[in-house]
């Protein structure tokens, strides 16, 4: 609190009513008790706190946690060597694969994330480009704000400051709307298990970045495709090699606008389509596009009883009306 | 005195059982129980229940796709989606008669409102069986909320919906019991549930189609539409007025004896009646596919694969039953009026499968491959469709339903 009005002794009403109640509570016998004080304390400094981040909170103008971090993939860094598949599982106790993970033949289809990993590579060779054959690296891409978290009817889906959406299998009824919502086609659900069935996604290692650390797809990528850091250092890092390098790379970065924005940030030498990115993703989080339709929700609760009970009061002395 | 009470208390027990059995025997009951069409139900029932326990046995994956690209597949496709508007047999019913006075079509309430109660018990059924833990269904409602989920806002809903519909059948049940007096409490509420049903109506309905909003990239754009609400509010009001005639069509047809002479001597006329309302609100639904087409300005799209497909549902199976519909009114044919809801009714079924299965991923390759379900969820879904037939069967042929109990004469309300 007194270091809010120290920095801001001029900022309107609430830093004057702080000091006017500082000075007034130097008695001990003054009007005002210790508690009231405390409380004017907390209510003007609460106004402040408030008056000064409106802005930031109000609808559509929530930018995201301010020191959220995120991965930078480098997409034409790549080399495919499935190291990351490797210290994910090992880091997470997910199961062992019946296929190795220095076997490349896995290559031969496209995969996805799925109930026993959280992150694959695919290969794509036969694009045009300046690197080839290029890869990618596939997990959740922690969004900004989360359409699994808007889909989810329990809330089982939450957006940490440290920038990961984690998931809680304790609410979870396994509708799977997250599923459906989630435009990346991230979450997993173990459909092998009958009654104790979840959604499985990557956490960004939030046990680890929590702690200091960095996860350990990051920790483990040999050819540095992969970075973690805060996500504004990282959009500023990739600016940097897309300007350094502009015939290496595309001038996009992936992920800093679609669907409101990512976490997990790519940049790469090939159109982000042909790597079978989702193109052409709204700027906005998904959750506006259902925004309107739960705007009009009370309309109908609060006009609908008014007009039927005018409807019934109209028709209700009519016989024989056909 | 003591005597007496004892005889009441014996004889209870044996009038519910004379109920159930519908005033036979053990014997003559089994033996009428014996017909063609209950051993093919039972048959089906044998290979469909088995399955159900192995999705609780062996998981999802037992039974369905089990993708996580298409984490929906026809258990919810057909029992949810397409169900539900299917099941608004009550709500237009209801606020027909009750609301907007149009009394003629009394005989015909309660056979809407149980159609309409158990397409939603049953959607609820099918869901049960899809979701992970079943068991934790009340959760939405009571351990952890997410309002900013269209499907909390279904979840709610439907439970509510399913409380008012139970409400607003329940005097047939205690007619049925004979209790007189709490009866007479249940019919108190009849206009207070019909409003709220259609509050509720209103906006579950419309929900399911704005589920779909949030998934922009993965439905085609012909069917992603702002107005998706919209169609999928005022197709069900359509949707239950043809239910209604196909229902009472099966019912006047199979359960005649169950009926009595008022319902089966006004269900021509009624039908008629039915049909010119389905047809004027199917011409408004009409006109506002074209108006979300034109919307989107996805004209262009119209003279693709899928541009083709779209065009198929809007005109062989919504304009078409629409001219069918008021061909039939034109010509007071009850006869023409059926095929027409026959028709639109598949076309009901067809918009709801387009939007949550046939058209859901429609750009990812493979597509047609992973929306066939197998056979094992084929099965367990018509076993479902056979039980709801027959708990259906089994609630006309003792309650009244098709006719007025003598005893319990209709009451303006």
């Amino acid at each position: 609190m007194a270091k809010t009005t120290m920095k801001r002794p001029s900022e309107g009403e609430g830093a004057e009513e702080i000091r006017q109640a500082g000075s007034e509570s130097g008695g001990n016998k003054g009007t005002i008790s210790r508690r009231e004080m405390l409380q004017a304390l907390a209510a003007a400094g609460g106004a402040a706190l408030i008056g000064s981040s409106t802005e930031a909170f109000a609808d559509g103008k929530f930018s995201g946690w301010p020191d959220r971090r995120g991965m930078l993939t480098d997409l034409t860094e790549c080399v495919g060597c499935r190291t990351c598949e490797k210290a994910c599982n090992q880091a997470n106790k997910l199961p062992e694969p019946s296929v190795p993970f220095d076997e490349k033949s896995v290559f031969e289809q496209k995969r996805r994330p799925t109930a026993s990993a959280y992150t694959v590579v695919n290969r794509y060779s036969e694009l045009k480009s300046p690197v080839s054959p290029m890869y990618r690296k596939v997990q959740c891409n922690h969004c900004n704000e989360p359409s699994c978290a808007s889909a989810c009817p329990v809330n089982a889906y939450k957006k940490t400051p440290e920038g990961s959406v984690l998931y809680n299998a304790d609410v979870c009824f396994g509708c799977r709307y997250c599923m459906v919502a989630c435009p990346f086609y991230v979450p997993a659900y173990d459909y092998d298990s009958a009654l104790q069935p979840k959604i499985v996604k990557c956490t960004l290692c939030y046990g680890r970045i929590i702690k200091g650390g960095i996860p350990a797809c990051a920790e483990a990528c040999p050819s540095g495709a992969v970075t973690f850091g805060k996500r504004s250092d990282l959009i500023k890092l990739a600016r940097n090699k897309i300007q350094k390098n502009s015939k290496r790379y595309l001038e996009h970065i992936y992920g800093e606008y679609e669907v409101g924005g990512t976490s997990w940030l790519y940049i790469s030498g090939v159109p982000f389509e042909q790597m079978d990115f989702p193109a052409a993703l709204p700027e906005k989080p998904l959750v506006e596009q259902t925004k309107g339709f739960l705007s009009a929700v009370p309309l109908v609760l609060t006009m609908w009883p008014a007009l039927l009970t005018m409807c019934y009061a109209a028709t209700r002395n009519k016989e024989g009306k056909e | 005195m003591n005597d007496e009470n004892i005889a009441k208390a014996e004889s209870f027990p044996a009038r519910f059982t004379d109920k159930l059995l519908m005033g036979m025997s053990w014997a003559e009951y089994s033996k009428k129980l014996i017909t063609p069409f209950n051993i093919v139900a039972m048959i089906i029932l044998c290979v469909g229940f088995p399955l159900i326990g192995l999705r609780f046995w062996k998981g999802l994956a037992a039974v369905t796709h089990a993708s996580n690209e298409y984490p929906w597949s026809i258990l919810l496709g057909w029992g949810l989606f397409a169900g539900v508007p299917l099941s608004g047999t009550g709500y237009v019913m209801a606020t027909a008669v009750y609301i907007l006075g149009y009394k003629k079509y009394h005989p015909m309430v309660r056979l809407g409102v149980l159609t309409g109660f158990m397409g939603y018990l049953f959607a609820v059924i099918y869901l049960l069986i899809d979701i992970g833990r079943p068991w934790r269904i009340y959760y939405p409602m009571a351990v952890s909320f997410g309002p900013t989920s269209v499907l909390f806002l279904v979840a709610w809903h439907v439970a509510t919906y399913l409380t008012v519909q139970l409400l607003e059948f329940s005097p047939a049940i205690l007619e049925w019991l004979r209790s007189r007096r709490v009866r007479k409490w249940a019919v108190m509420l009849t206009i207070g549930m019909t409003i709220a049903g259609v509050i509720l109506s209103t906006l579950h309905q419309s929900a399911l189609g704005a589920m779909f909003l949030l998934a922009p990239g993965k439905v085609h754009p012909l069917w992603y539409s702002t107005f998706v609400p919209v169609f999928n509010f005022i197709s069900s009001i359509f949707g239950g007025l043809c239910m209604v005639i196909a229902v009472s069509t099966v019912c006047a047809r199979w359960l005649r004896e169950r009926a009595d002479a008022t319902f089966l001597t006004s269900l021509d006329p009624l039908t008629v009646g039915l049909g010119k309302a389905a047809s004027i609100v199917m011409f408004v639904y009409f006109l506002l596919k074209m108006i979300g087409v034109a919307h989107d300005d996805n004209w262009a799209l119209l003279a693709t694969g899928y541009g083709y497909w779209f065009m198929l549902e809007i005109l062989a199976f919504v304009l078409v039953p629409m001219i069918v519909l008021f061909m039939g009114v034109k010509k007071n044919s009850a006869r023409i009026v059926r095929f027409g809801a026959f028709h639109a009714i598949a076309g009901i079924i067809l918009n709801r499968l387009n939007l949550s299965i046939i058209t859901f991923n429609w750009n990812l390759p493979n597509h047609f491959h992973d929306i066939v379900p197998p056979p094992k969820e084929a099965l367990i879904v018509l076993s479902i469709i056979t039980f709801h037939i027959l708990l259906f069967r089994w609630i006309l042929n003792r309650m009244p339903v098709l006719r007025e109990d003598p005893d319990y004469p209709e009451e303006h309300h």
